[in-house]
């Protein structure tokens, strides 16, 4: 339905898996780049400033980190990273290099055009700055009266849990880890402390959740962060 | 050469001495002027009130010797049952030391009551003397309580046997008593006693009669009782002044006169020793107790020096630090020991007075000359005491040496004279006086100073008789050969005596330079030694070649078991070494504990721990000597730390190797996760590109596509689940616990197993008060995610799934319930098993590796898991997770960074 044709670069050492994001995007109109390791991926991005790129965290010369960090340097374009399960450190990294997804090996073509549409709506949704309002489910966020409404009912947060929210939900659909959320909340002294943000945002989902332990809008990522979904 | 700067060691010394005052149990002492006062009857009726105070208190042993009072206050409270001891056929009963060890283990407040401090236990007990079993059960935190006799103090042993005539020869160490920490003395007029000595209620030891009516007189008791009253005044007196010292700010380390024993050969150093003692305690200094060796004196009799061994002995039991020197003078070296121990007062014995060469000089007269900085003591001896304690069996063996080099003496100077005879006319007399000269430098260089003595005065009778005219007869013509015998005499004594006495020393020095070498020999062996079975080796080679004796090393494994090395020669009893190894105290012959062993027991101390003990099989029957322990613990200590450092190397090498197969495994496996994974994520994607080409595929490829996908997931979940296994199994996965609510993980593993729950009408029940749980997320994560895919899997579909969690005690309970069919009955824990499935054969796909993971799991986080067949027939997963104490400090009160970041990038 979103027909938004972009410019996407892989960067992916497997042919095989190449082919079929490039086979995948291609069929929803985009157009991709391709690169199979750091340096050609560097090159490729810088060339071709492309809107999205999802990049491998296991290319042969080096870390997918350090990839990230030299995008960071010139372009807010999103990164989807792709990673294997069980390392959830190298996703930490990448996250808090400044990725905004990522997606676990194996994954489907749905799975994949699905996280790359929410990127870009996202950034359609960033561009109109101007909204002050930030409306999912039954909840309302005013931002310039700094009030929180559930079905027109104020809702009471404490300074704290209004932070979280509306760091969250100011960017949908991208993963934040607990180490920014800690950061931007407590500040730099409590990196380590991510308890705090587990307990608040335990408060925080029972204010706007229907059923806390089956959320729809704060998602966590076991091991990760959360992922803010607006719904539809 | 005096230190005047505090010594740490001494400092550290102290405060381990403080600490283990602090761990000891407190001893308390009933004490009394003689038998009868009523010791006994006194301890059990303090022993009645602190029961009914509630305390809890035993009976250890008690002597009531038939009294009936004394038999009546014991009734009612409990006792220990005594030990059988069998000793010479007689069954002898005693106070049982583990028993009442195990009854403090058992109580921690309690207290043992153990009578007669001073009583000698039966032969074949573990300790000799029964204030060494107190002594023992002080050191394990035990309280005892105990009674003793003023007569009983080692001490005072001599001063009560000159009131009373009775020697006693059951003696406490007065350090015992005065380390007590309650002294209750025990009163009882003498006149009252006599009343009721005569009465017959006083019980009498079964010696002679008469001796104990001498005991029992009137002068007597009144001294005792002096006696008795004045030692604790003293004690109060310290008690007092200990106080003092501790409340005021007195500097640690005064000046101290110490004092220094200086033991002799004689018979009587047993009276300097406790002359000694008593000044010591009363000036409250340390003391030394010294025995010079000297060279002249290795000849002495095995006996003289068995005596010497047990003065020191004794020496060191009242307090002292004996040391045995070697030296060939005996002054300096006393000066010497006393100037590096900073000892300022010699206290030697003063022998009989007897007719002294002119310019003779006793040893305090050296001494005097040696150090004038030195105080010295000198203590009276008595004349002719008997030989005490004399063993039975006198040495037969010192005569035939002996008795050989005076033979030779005389044979010698006999063959110089027969040789001389014929040549009278040759050689001038003087010459021949030169070949009787060499004879006694000979004789005393092969036989020692005795028979150069001889050979002296057999030489100049040979020489009058055989040489000077008139010749056949000991007359003298010329008045001026007196001169030359007595020249002669002279020069032959000195010669010979100084020849003696080189040879000796050479001897000494060569035995010393050769013990030192072994050690040095033995030392380097060791340091190349990379196995303790070396280590055995070295060192019983060392101890049979040097001492002669058999030895076997005992190495304590990591379970604190010791274990024989091989190459022992000698049995070991593993009671003793294994005592000595866990008090890490020396054991066995020629110490306080179980001394009938075969075996000297010497733990094996190295820097970090006890390593094991070696035992030494001692060749003679005698004492070894604080010169041999002194090597012996040196030999010993050199093991420890050759078994130490072999022990670190195997530490070292199991580290590294396993640090080397750890990264293999942990590279392997990343690899193959790798390398399997790809090719999987190309197949799933492919698929899927497969549906998005132009045309899209039939209804049949689409068909053919999907169960390709879906196939692919299946291996993809498979390869997930063998890896898994594998990390978890080698340990290789570093729990990220962090604390976080459990409701955070439910949501998420509901989220993941969305698509298979499709259809399950789901409920969570999360107790409202659960708090804050330490886990790994990714991993409980898992866990549910396991326990839901099977719910879903075996359970007919629209069948409710419930999740249910609450805390129970000190941990948290997660349920995982369903009304599917149930587990199978009986197999409940056997599921959680490797490749264990429900049904054998299953159409549902899956290896049965799941649940083992989840085991695996829940038990590197402490918890634990277990199935079940609810009631309503549904199967019931039940997790639980120990609560922990969760951080209090949820940031509330943290500050909030003021400045708002800007929103996204």
């Amino acid at each position: 339905m979103s027909e938004i044709r972009s410019k996407v670069l892989i960067v992916e050492d497997e042919a095989d898996i190449r082919r079929f994001v490039r086979l995948a995007l291609e069929s929803e109109g985009h157009e991709v780049f391709e690169a199979d390791c750091i340096k050609r991926g560097l090159i490729e991005a810088g060339t071709r400033r492309p809107e999205l790129v999802i990049l491998d965290l296991g290319l042969p010369d080096g870390d997918g980190v350090d990839f990230i960090r030299d995008l960071r340097g010139w372009s807010t374009c999103p990164v989807i990273v792709l990673s294997a399960r069980s390392n959830e450190t190298d996703k930490i990294a990448a996250l808090d290099a400044g990725a905004d997804d990522y997606l676990v090996k194996p994954f489907g073509a749905g799975e994949l055009l699905a996280r790359i549409r929410a990127q870009f709506r996202r950034r359609l949704q960033q561009a109109a700055v101007n909204e002050p309002l930030i409306r999912f489910g039954d909840v309302c966020i005013d931002l310039t009266r700094r009030v929180v409404e559930r079905k027109g009912e104020p809702l009471h947060l404490t300074p704290i849990e209004y932070r979280l929210l509306t760091y969250l939900a100011a960017q949908p659909d991208r993963v934040v880890t607990h180490r920014q959320l800690l950061k931007v909340v407590w500040g730099p002294g409590h990196a380590e402390d991510t308890h705090y943000v587990r307990v608040h945002m335990a408060n925080l989902r029972k204010k706007i959740e229907d059923d806390a332990s089956m959320p729809r809008h704060v998602i966590t990522e076991a091991g990760i962060g959360y992922r803010f979904v607006l719904g539809v | 050469m005096k230190d005047e700067r505090a010594d740490p060691d001494q400092l550290l010394d102290r405060l381990n001495a403080e600490e283990a005052r602090a761990r000891r149990g407190k001893l308390k002492i009933f004490f009394g002027a003689s038998a009868g006062v009523g010791k006994t009857y006194a301890m059990l009726s303090a022993a009645r009130d602190a029961q009914a105070q509630g305390a809890s208190l035993t009976i250890g042993i008690v002597e009531t010797h038939g009294r009936s009072d004394t038999e009546a206050m014991a009734r009612g409270l409990p006792r220990l049952d005594m030990k059988e001891i069998d000793h010479r056929g007689k069954k002898l009963s005693e106070f049982d030391l583990d028993a009442a060890l195990a009854y403090g283990a058992g109580n921690p407040d309690g207290r043992v009551l153990v009578d007669e401090l001073a009583h000698t236990n039966v032969p074949g007990s573990r300790h000799p003397k029964r204030w060494q079993d107190v002594q023992e059960l002080l050191d394990a935190g035990v309280d005892v309580w105990s009674t003793m006799n003023v007569q009983h103090l080692e001490s005072l042993n001599d001063i009560v046997s000159g009131i009373t005539g009775i020697r006693v020869w059951e003696t406490v160490p007065d350090r015992i008593f005065d380390e007590a920490d309650e002294v209750v003395v025990v009163d009882f007029p003498p006149d009252e006693l006599l009343e009721r000595l005569r009465q017959g209620k006083v019980y009498l030891p079964q010696q002679a009669d008469r001796a104990a009516k001498n005991f029992f007189r009137k002068g007597n008791l009144l001294a005792l009782r002096e006696l008795a009253l004045r030692r604790t005044a003293d004690r109060v007196d310290g008690e007092m002044q200990a106080y003092r010292s501790r409340s005021s700010t007195s500097p640690v380390w005064p000046n101290r006169e110490s004092l220094l024993a200086c033991i002799g050969s004689g018979e009587q150093g047993e009276k300097i020793v406790r002359v000694c003692a008593r000044l010591a305690a009363q000036l409250d200094v340390p003391w030394h107790a010294v025995h010079v060796e000297s060279p002249e004196k290795s000849e002495a009799s095995e006996r003289r020096r068995q005596g010497v061994l047990r003065v020191l002995k004794l020496a060191q039991e009242l307090g002292a630090t004996s040391t045995e020197l070697s030296s060939p003078a005996v002054a300096p070296a006393l000066v010497r020991y006393a100037h590096e121990h900073n000892l300022s007062r010699l206290v030697i014995g003063r022998p009989e007075q007897r007719w002294r060469w002119p310019g003779q000089r006793t040893l305090g007269d050296e001494l005097e000359a040696e150090a004038s900085d030195l105080d010295i003591l000198r203590v009276a001896l008595e004349k002719n005491v008997p030989a005490k304690r004399a063993s039975p069996d006198r040495p037969a063996a010192r005569t035939p040496t002996h008795w050989k080099g005076y033979a030779a003496a005389l044979a010698i100077c006999g063959a110089i004279a027969l040789l001389a005879t014929p040549l009278l006319g040759v050689l001038e007399l003087s010459n021949i006086v030169m070949l009787f000269l060499l004879a006694v430098v000979g004789v005393a260089l092969l036989h020692g100073r005795g028979p150069a003595i001889l050979a002296a005065f057999v030489g100049v009778c040979l020489f009058d008789f055989f040489f000077v005219s008139p010749r056949f007869s000991f007359a003298v013509s010329d008045v001026q050969y007196l001169l030359t015998f007595a020249v002669m005499l002279f020069v032959a004594l000195v010669v010979g005596q100084l020849t003696a006495g080189l040879k000796i020393q050479v001897e000494a020095v060569t035995e010393r330079e050769r013990r030192v070498s072994g050690l040095y020999d033995m030392s380097r062996d060791l340091s190349a030694a990379l196995m303790v079975e070396q280590v055995a080796e070295i060192g019983s080679r060392f101890l049979a070649m040097e001492f002669g004796v058999k030895s076997a090393l005992l190495v304590a494994d990591d379970h604190d078991h010791l274990n024989v090395l091989p190459g022992a020669t000698t049995e070991v009893d593993l009671g003793v070494a294994q005592w000595s190894f866990e008090r890490g105290e020396a054991a066995g012959r020629g110490t306080d504990t179980l001394p009938a062993s075969k075996c000297l027991v010497l733990p094996l101390k190295a820097t970090m721990r006890l390593r094991g003990v070696i035992a030494i099989e001692p060749k003679e029957t005698g004492l070894l000597g604080p010169e041999h322990r002194r090597l012996l613990d040196t030999c010993a200590s050199l093991m420890a730390i050759s078994i130490e450092r072999i022990h670190y190397i195997d530490v070292a090498q199991k580290t590294t190797l396993q640090m080397e197969s750890e990264r293999l495994r942990n590279s392997l496996l990343s690899a193959i996760s790798h390398d399997l994974r790809n090719p999987l994520a190309s197949l799933v994607g492919l698929a899927d590109a497969l549906q998005l080409t132009k045309p899209p595929p039939t209804g049949q490829q689409q068909e053919l596509v999907l169960a390709m996908r879906s196939s692919a997931m299946r291996m993809n979940a498979l390869v997930n689940n063998l890896l898994d296994m594998a990390r978890l199994e080698s340990g290789a996965v570093q729990l990220n616990r962090q604390w976080q609510p459990l409701e955070d993980v439910v949501g998420s593993a509901l989220g993941a197993c969305a698509s298979i729950l499709e259809g399950h009408p789901l409920t969570v029940r999360l107790a409202p008060d659960l708090p804050l749980l330490h886990f790994d997320a990714v991993l409980i994560e898992r866990v549910l995610v396991n326990l839901l895919e099977n719910a879903g899997k075996y359970t007919p579909p629209d069948t409710p799934i419930e999740i249910k969690a609450r805390a129970e005690g000190d941990s948290v309970v997660v349920r995982v319930n369903d009304e599917g069919p149930g587990l199978p009955s009986g197999r409940e824990d056997a599921m959680f098993e490797k490749f264990v499935r429900g049904k054998s054969e299953s159409a549902t796909p899956g290896v049965g590796l799941g649940l083992t993971i989840c085991r695996a799991i829940m038990q590197a986080h402490g918890g634990t898991i277990r199935g079940e067949t609810r009631a309503t027939g549904g199967a019931s997963f039940v997790l639980t997770l120990p609560r922990g104490e969760p951080p209090n400090d949820d940031g509330g009160t943290a500050g909030i960074v003021e400045a708002f970041v800007e929103h996204g990038k």
